[in-house]
């Protein structure tokens, strides 16, 4: 009985339709204000420890005698606009690469060095010191026509339902958005903020992290780090999420 | 070294109540979690944190297992005068840190 009620519950939620333009909040405009002040305030966001590690990383030379990030880029004030078109095409190994790949492809391409391990914290607070220099910009995924078989999958995993509960991302973050589940407002899940602070962690993260979470939250198997099903999920938010203004290092509960 | 981030103004009137913002990278670890091989992770935490101002205590702090991680402590004082304030976190595993920051007063 219970079970055969369930199922009407799940089947009652309404059919997703993709957010209008109009429509997009970040996940900013839900939090109380205390944490609002928290991620605008750079004194009380604990991501800029990682901006801050970032920005010296950013400027030491690796040690094979390669040229530092700044060697090359100048500045990293020049990475300003990078953040919001990650997602993007990679030219030599024909495959979306996200912000965090892209500095690894750099690291063995032109440093010599070996690939940062993935969620670390060296790699996490490079990529939060370059995705820093994007805050306030609008998200610009861009319009290459290779990206669109990957967006179309992203799109496919974003509205399959999946898991032991049966559900689809876009149940939730495009059908009930604003309402409740639990204690917690149900945000448009938004990927313009990462990598950043959760509360819950007690840690910066990437969206990959985060991803995961939410496959465990479904009861379902989340992919492993790195893999294709999470640029494909990525490049989709991004697409989801134009226009909002990229938030990096955010603070969420 | 933890990277710190400590905000105060620069400059300030005489007898001006002025706020500082302390923020310190630690994984705060509580000694009551257990790791990947089900052995509880040993406790390491900051256990004080003192603020003083040209050697004269204006601020103290005991912190405890149940504090977050990064811990962010934020309080005010009075400026009287030009001078350096330091600040100092003590913590497990024989962890202590100095960061100092100059305060103007006009």
């Amino acid at each position: 009985m219970r079970r055969a009620l369930l199922g009407l519950l799940l089947l009652a939620v309404p059919a997703s339709a993709e957010i209008a333009p109009g429509e997009r909040r970040s996940g900013f405009d839900q939090m109380t204000p205390e944490l609002r002040a928290m991620q605008t305030d750079e004194a009380a966001n604990p991501g800029h420890l990682w901006v801050g590690d970032g920005e010296e990383a950013w400027a030491a030379a690796p040690p094979a005698g390669r040229p530092a990030c700044a060697g090359c880029h100048g500045a990293i004030a020049t990475m300003r606009g990078v953040a919001a078109r990650y997602p993007a095409w990679d030219e030599a190994t024909a495959r979306p690469v996200d912000l965090q790949g892209r500095i690894n492809l750099c690291r063995t391409r032109h440093q010599g060095a070996d690939p940062l391990p993935v969620e670390s914290r060296p790699l996490l607070a490079l990529t939060a010191a370059v995705a820093a220099q994007s805050r306030g910009l609008p998200v610009a995924p861009p319009a290459d026509p290779r990206l669109d078989p990957a967006r179309a999958e992203g799109e496919r995993l974003f509205t399959r339902r999946a898991g032991q509960l049966d559900l689809a991302c876009a149940q939730c973050h495009d059908a009930l958005w604003g309402r409740r589940l639990g204690a917690s407002t149900i945000p448009q899940g938004h990927p313009n903020g990462y990598p950043l602070y959760r509360l819950e962690w007690q840690d910066l993260g990437s969206l990959q992290r985060r991803l995961r979470n939410c496959l465990t939250g479904m009861r379902a198997e989340p992919y492993p780090f790195g893999a294709p099903e999470y640029l494909a999920l990525e490049l989709h938010l991004m697409r989801r999420a134009q226009g909002l203004a990229i938030e990096a290092p955010a603070v969420r509960p | 070294m933890a990277r710190t981030l400590i905000n105060l103004p620069k400059t300030a009137k005489a007898g001006a109540v002025i706020e500082i913002k302390t923020l310190i990278s630690h994984p705060m670890e509580t000694g009551y979690r257990p790791g990947p091989e089900g052995r509880l992770v040993p406790r390491d935490i900051i256990t004080e944190f003192v603020c003083r101002f040209e050697g004269e205590e204006v601020f103290r702090a005991e912190l405890f297992p149940a504090t977050s991680a990064n811990p962010y402590l934020t309080f005010t004082t009075r400026a009287e005068r030009s001078g350096t304030f330091t600040f100092t976190w003590t913590g497990d595993n024989g962890f202590s840190q100095t960061e100092s920051a100059a305060l103007t007063v006009t």
